[in-house]
């Protein structure tokens, strides 16, 4: 195990500790996890079972259950586009195609180069600005395509 | 303390947070203690105002000016025009706060604000979310206390029940009601629930109840804890939510610092306290067992009803669930009493509900109005209509359970009895406005695509029923539509509606049977002529060029990213429809309006 890799374990295991005892804890602490490792990996998830005494397949039910659970690393950039219902009649279809193109992978997919994770979301809550996108923490709204290329081109130098 | 002339109140909800509205604020705060005055000037983060659309926006107190779309550049002039020399800069404020004459409307005269009437709403965008002492010197907590020490539980859920209050989040369940059946059932242990799960996509007023005003919708919890005799309670927020788990995480640390959260409230024997919980992105956890499974830490499926959650709902124990929006007209109906309450809205939806217009509408953001106002006094007085002149086609409500509400229904009062009369429903309070560009046929494919992704698929008609639907729209707007596809779509409907465990599913159809029933003629034109009236599905989309207007400039044919136009120069251009890519990209830029699609 790498030391990387164990202050991360060590800091899950401090999640449990505090977290086992509550009532319905599985799920904060697997959102924790996430927020520890980026993902779950099956490493992970083994490592959960055991520690609450719960048989593995319980945990990989409920990761696979909710969408904000991923079982495979991200992008360094995670792109979210806004499919919600004020996006889309202002054309944000379009908008994601053209992310498409221009990063060559279809949504829900990561670039081979490991820098962008494509994906379609619901209401980021931003509808006055809508057609909106988000870039890790950073949102862009009121988007044409043609301003594609040009957000894109800033995350990759 | 230091004597506060002016209150610079910037928003800092989602939507101008988003159009960076922390910078305005970091540059305030610069630009006030570069000219020393930090101590006369405060300013103040606060929930969303509700105009979404014209943010960043700040209001300067006293005299109400209301700034719109403004800029860390602009924060210099105010600073030195209107808060050190007192004259307002007119050209930077919101342009329907400018009278014709050059004079300055006060807000309540705004088009926008005047048919408003803000009780859900009354403190976002007046007090700081983060700081206790803006509620309590708002009467925050005085409901609470009142409840606690001079009403019985019976008092408190009979004024509830009195007030006509109902549900917020969708049904419309009267919220007494609820009280009491959990007030009657006998058990140790009983739990209050709050769904902040908004899982209606396109709206956003809950979120911006929890980032305005976090403490109201604690407070009524506590409430709700007393009258049915519950201790404990747990918020289920969407995690997209990051703004609004953080204020309400930092209102319940105050709450419980103060002694309004925790053992022993206000000195009386009763002790309660709240959790947060998040969600984990799945629709259907907005559904109320479902919510309570989730809650649990288990997979977020909805069990069959009853037992209702009264009775038997979160760890087993008799629940209640509330939206947030409910909540937070709890404490004013305690502390103005149910007959103000009661003077509001129609015979049978009382007080005000909150809609997040957006879509094709010139003023997009939050908006509250007394039950019983028209649709179209919301999307034309309020609202301001369809931008660039286009025609107003559809509102629609209920997200993917609702439907949509044509142009001949504007007129309509907007209460829940109503919308359900005309095929949709009240939901949460999205309110998305289509134009005429908006092919309605495409808008029922969007929100089956939404309920397909987000059926749990637990039982059949749902997971299998929706899926066929689906993909029956997809081939209609491929241009692949049969003979016979319409009718298959409503016996689809019908029985997923009645056969589905959930609401989930039993509303799936909707948005379809309510396109259907007044769209029809849109879903014909796909099928039988092959032709999108809306201009909108790529797939039976021809761009033409008239040989009249083109004067053969070649900008076309060099914009073509598919090479499909030709032409000589100074002669009229022709279009190779079988491969066009129908990217729009030729009409775009045709000078002389020559081309044109259908
Ligand atoms: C599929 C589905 C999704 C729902 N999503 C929400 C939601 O996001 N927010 C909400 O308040 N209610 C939602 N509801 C309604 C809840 O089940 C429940 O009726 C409501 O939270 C009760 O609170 P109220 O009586 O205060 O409205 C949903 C219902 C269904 C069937
Ligand atoms: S629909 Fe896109 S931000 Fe709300």
């Amino acid at each position: 195990m790498s030391l990387e890799n164990k202050e991360k374990y060590e800091a899950l295991q401090n999640v449990i500790d505090e977290l086992k005892n509550e009532p319905g804890a599985l799920m904060p602490i697997m959102q924790r996890a996430q927020d520890i490792f980026g993902y779950l990996p099956e490493d992970v998830q083994n490592y959960i079972a055991k520690e609450l005494d719960i048989p593995v397949s319980d945990i990989y039910g409920v990761a696979t259950f909710y969408a904000q659970f991923n079982l495979e690393p991200k992008g360094k950039y995670i792109i979210s586009v806004c499919m919600g219902t004020a996006c889309y009649v202002k054309g944000s279809q379009l908008v994601l195609d053209k992310l498409e193109e221009v990063l060559e992978i279809p949504a829900g997919r990561t670039t081979a180069d490991g820098l962008f994770t494509l994906n379609a979301t619901r209401c980021l809550g931003a509808c006055g600005l809508a057609p909106v996108i988000m870039v890790n923490d950073d949102v862009y709204g009121r988007l044409t395509p043609d301003q594609i290329p040009a957000i894109i081109e800033k995350y990759r130098r | 303390m230091d004597l506060i002339r002016s209150h610079v109140m910037v928003c800092g909800g989602t939507g101008c947070t988003s159009s960076n509205s922390a910078a305005v604020i970091a540059e305030f705060e610069k630009q006030l203690t570069a000219k020393g005055i930090d101590k006369e000037v405060k300013v103040v983060r606060t929930g969303c105002f509700g105009l979404c659309e014209a943010g960043p926006v700040c209001i300067v107190y006293p005299e109400g000016s209301f700034y719109a779309h403004v800029k860390v550049e602009d924060v210099e002039r105010i600073v030195e025009e209107h808060l050190i020399k007192g004259r307002i800069v007119k050209d930077l404020l919101y342009k329907g706060a400018v009278k014709e004459d050059n004079t300055i409307k006060s807000l309540d005269k705004v088009d926008f604000y005047k048919k408003q009437k803000r009780v859900a709403l009354r403190n976002c965008g007046v007090i700081d979310p983060e700081n206790i002492d803006e509620y309590i010197a708002f009467d925050g907590y005085q409901a609470l206390g009142k409840c606690l020490t001079e009403m019985t539980r019976e008092d408190v859920i009979d004024v509830i029940l009195k007030s006509g209050l109902r549900g917020r989040g969708g049904a419309g369940f009267p919220t007494g009601l609820k009280w009491k059946f959990a007030y009657n059932s006998q058990s140790e242990k009983k739990y209050v629930c709050c769904n902040a799960d908004e899982g209606d996509p396109g709206a956003f007023m809950d979120r911006s109840v929890l980032e305005g005003d976090p403490h109201a919708v604690i407070e009524a919890m506590a409430i709700a804890g007393y009258a049915i005799g519950a201790d404990q309670g747990y918020i289920y927020c969407r995690a997209e939510y990051p703004i609004a788990v953080k204020r309400m995480q930092i209102a319940i640390k105050q709450a419980r610092e103060y002694g309004l959260l925790g053992k022993n409230i206000f000195g009386t024997d009763f002790s309660f306290d709240l959790d947060v919980r998040l969600g984990a992105g799945a629709f259907v956890c907005g559904e109320e067992t479902a919510l309570m499974t989730s809650i649990e830490g288990k997979r977020g499926e909805p069990r069959p009803r009853p037992p209702f959650p009264a009775v038997k709902g979160l760890f087993g124990q008799p629940t209640i669930l509330n939206n947030v929006e409910t909540y937070a007209n709890v404490p004013q109906i305690i502390n103005k009493g149910w007959e103000w309450f009661a003077s509001m809205g129609t015979e049978k939806s009382k007080g005000t509900k909150v809609f997040a217009l957006g879509g094709k509408i010139n003023n997009t953001g939050l908006v509250e109005v007394p039950m019983g106002t028209t649709l179209r006094e919301v999307i034309y007085d309020i609202g301001g209509g369809c931008p660039n002149g286009k025609k107003f086609k559809a509102a629609q409500t209920g997200g993917p359970s609702g439907g949509c509400i044509p142009a001949s229904e504007l007129d309509i009062e907007i209460d829940y009895d109503n919308l359900l009369a005309i095929g949709s429903m009240m939901g949460s309070g999205g309110m998305i406005v289509m134009d005429e560009d908006n092919c309605m046929v495409d808008i029922a494919r969007f929100f089956l695509d939404f309920t397909v992704d987000e059926s749990c698929g637990k039982c059949a008609p749902c997971r299998i029923g929706t899926k066929r639907m689906l993909e029956i729209l997809e081939r209609i707007v491929e241009g692949k539509g049969e003979d016979g596809d319409i009718e298959k779509l409503e016996t689809l409907a019908e029985t997923i509606k009645a056969t589905a465990l959930c609401g989930l599913g039993q509303t799936a159809p909707n948005p379809v049977l309510s396109t259907l029933k007044y769209y029809r003629h849109e879903y014909e034109a796909h099928i039988y002529e092959k032709r999108c009236p809306a201009g909108q599905c790529k797939a039976l989309l021809n761009y033409k060029i008239d040989p009249d207007k083109c004067k053969g400039c070649t900008l076309c044919a060099r914009q073509c990213p598919a090479n499909c136009i030709s032409g000589k120069v100074r002669e009229p251009h022709v279009i190779d429809n079988s491969k066009c890519l129908k990217c729009g990209a030729c009409m775009e830029k045709c000078k002389f309006g020559a081309i044109s699609k259908g």
